[in-house]
């Protein structure tokens, strides 16, 4: 026959085989290949900080073992904080901020989504916050609330620490970050559930409570994680209205010593506590990318 | 007549331009079952979907125990506790255990104490073989399985008719028997239901009514014998010639 679609196998078994080169990363060669390509990118790294020609100077900067430790224990009589004094108040700040984080954005979310003709000017009014907060940088709002809320002259949110200045700003940005994750979230429960809910006569706050809240919560929590590491660093933030916190603290001991290795140090702790963070979400999101493949098998 | 349960009257529902109701009146009695049948799209989900309320009608009127829907002062989640409502793709609720599925619409819509809804959820869960399955979460049941719990979760709320649509379309052809075998069940211990199907021999089997719809219109209603040996129209000959 001529116009054959199927081979008659005439070429012998290596056309089987993968290209020579393709054949190297096969197999126990994988892991071989896998630790000779790490350790070359370790190298390399190392390799620009040693022979870079500024190398001797940015290390002698930036990973100074003394003023690392300076930077670290802090020195009362120079006025130098210590960077690790400092992180106290962002892990404040941030813990502090995820739980009324959580709180108005599950209140914003839930007014946007509502559908009573009551609310409409709450949703309005949520739609617009929303769009608002996320649109300003960061940096715009905290200068704003750290120089702006003290000149109102009010009282209670007027004679408040740098440190709650900052809290309100995150809070502010934040909330509105994580309305949108939980809005997302609260849409992803499919409408089947909705209609289910309600056909059994549950009320439509029944319904946003014992069937979507908690189905949505599950999805949510990934992204929502992700938004708290960033909240987590943007503690940082709060430094240029003046709160001591850890980067605060850093720069003051850069201009007293004249050395960058303080930033080092902060930056150092802040990997501290974000890492698990990540680590965990990471976690959490391969277990659910798991059950996922697992359900469509 | 005093025994009517639910009764349409001259119902129109429109998407946007599209009519998917025209002008259809139909009445289901105490203890009688009357299958809707028809093409997909025919407007059978629809229908049931306006007579619990989920979609507002644009023209006729719904009656429930002879009472108007329409009435402005009809709490929509009360009407729907007094009818069931069983769908194509189960919808039953993935983070709740099997018999928590069963109890939500007693203990949450109607506000009963759990301890007594448990036992009566047992009882229904029993009745369809899986209490030994009521501590596990749906997604661990097969398709059949979720369907028969999807009908007693809406059986718990102890309601006045069923609507029930489509409710084998989703299933392995293995497991329609399962389900249909509940509701020639409760057919026979007077259930009223209101079923959408395209089981036309379950339908001649258990119907007491048939209804053929046509793109929106109720071309023929009446006995499963009258329409399905001698239907009168050429709509219903062809869509029953395609069918078999």
């Amino acid at each position: 026959m001529s116009n054959e679609t199927v081979s008659d196998a005439s070429e012998t078994p290596p056309f089987l085989f993968a290209p020579r080169r393709r054949q190297i990363l096969q197999g126990r060669n994988g892991l071989i290949a896998s630790a000779a390509s790490s350790v070359a990118i370790v190298f390399a790294i190392v390799a620009i900080l040693v022979w870079a020609p500024g190398g001797a100077t940015f290390r002698s900067t930036f990973f100074n073992p003394h003023y690392l430790w300076l930077a670290l224990k802090g020195d009362p009589h120079q006025a130098v904080y210590s960077v690790l004094g400092g992180i106290v108040t962002n892990i404040w700040m941030f813990l502090l901020c995820e739980v009324l984080v959580l709180i108005f954005g599950l209140l914003i979310a839930w007014t946007r989504i509502s559908t009573s003709p009551l609310l409409l000017p709450f949703r309005l009014l949520a739609a617009a916050y929303t769009d608002i907060m996320r649109g300003i940088p960061f940096l715009l709002v905290i200068l704003m609330v750290g120089y702006g809320l003290p000149q109102l002259n009010l009282p209670l949110v007027s004679n408040l620490s740098l440190a709650s200045y900052g809290c309100i700003a995150l809070t502010m940005t934040y909330s509105a970050y994580v309305a949108e994750v939980y809005r997302a979230g609260l849409h992803s429960v499919p409408h089947g559930q909705i209609l289910a809910a309600r056909s059994l006569g549950l009320t439509q706050y029944a319904t946003m409570r014992r069937v979507v809240l908690p189905q949505a919560v599950r999805t949510v929590i990934p992204p929502l994680l992700n938004d708290f590491i960033s909240l987590q660093k943007d503690t940082a933030l709060v430094s240029v209205i003046g709160a001591v916190e850890t980067v605060r603290a850093a720069q003051i001991g850069v201009d007293t010593y004249f050395n960058e290795s303080a930033y080092t140090m902060s930056a150092i702790l802040f990997l501290v506590m974000t890492i698990p963070m990540t680590r965990f979400t990471d976690h959490l999101i391969a277990k659910d990318r798991e059950k996922r493949l697992a359900g469509e098998r | 007549m005093s025994d009517e349960v639910l009764k349409l009257t001259s119902v129109v529902k429109r998407f946007g331009d599209h009519e998917v109701l025209r002008d259809v009146s139909l009445s289901l009695h105490r203890h009688e079952v009357v299958c809707l049948i028809g093409a997909s799209g025919s407007g059978k989900s629809t229908l049931l979907r306006c007579a619990n309320l989920l979609e507002t009608i644009n023209g006729g009127d719904i009656e429930l125990f002879g009472q108007s829907l329409l009435d402005p002062r009809i709490d929509p989640n009360l009407v729907r506790r007094h009818m069931g409502t069983v769908f194509q793709s189960f919808n039953l609720f993935p983070h709740l255990s099997v018999l928590d599925n069963v109890a939500l619409g007693p203990v949450r819509a109607l506000k009963r104490p759990y301890d007594d809804v448990r036992v009566e959820a047992m009882a229904l869960l029993e009745r369809i073989g899986l209490e030994s399955r009521a501590q596990e979460f749906p997604d661990r049941l097969s398709g059949g399985q979720q369907q028969r719990v999807a009908i007693v979760r809406s059986l718990a709320m102890r309601p006045s008719l069923l609507l029930l649509d489509e409710v084998t379309s989703a299933l392995d052809p293995t497991l329609v028997g399962e389900v249909l075998d509940l509701l020639t069940d409760l057919a026979k211990s007077g259930t009223t239901m209101l079923i959408a199907t395209h089981e036309m021999n379950f339908a001649r089997d258990v119907a007491h009514q048939v209804v053929f719809l046509d793109q929106g219109v109720l071309v023929e209603q009446g006995s499963p014998e009258e329409v399905f040996d001698r239907p009168r129209h050429d709509a219903t000959r062809s869509f029953l010639g395609r069918v078999r």
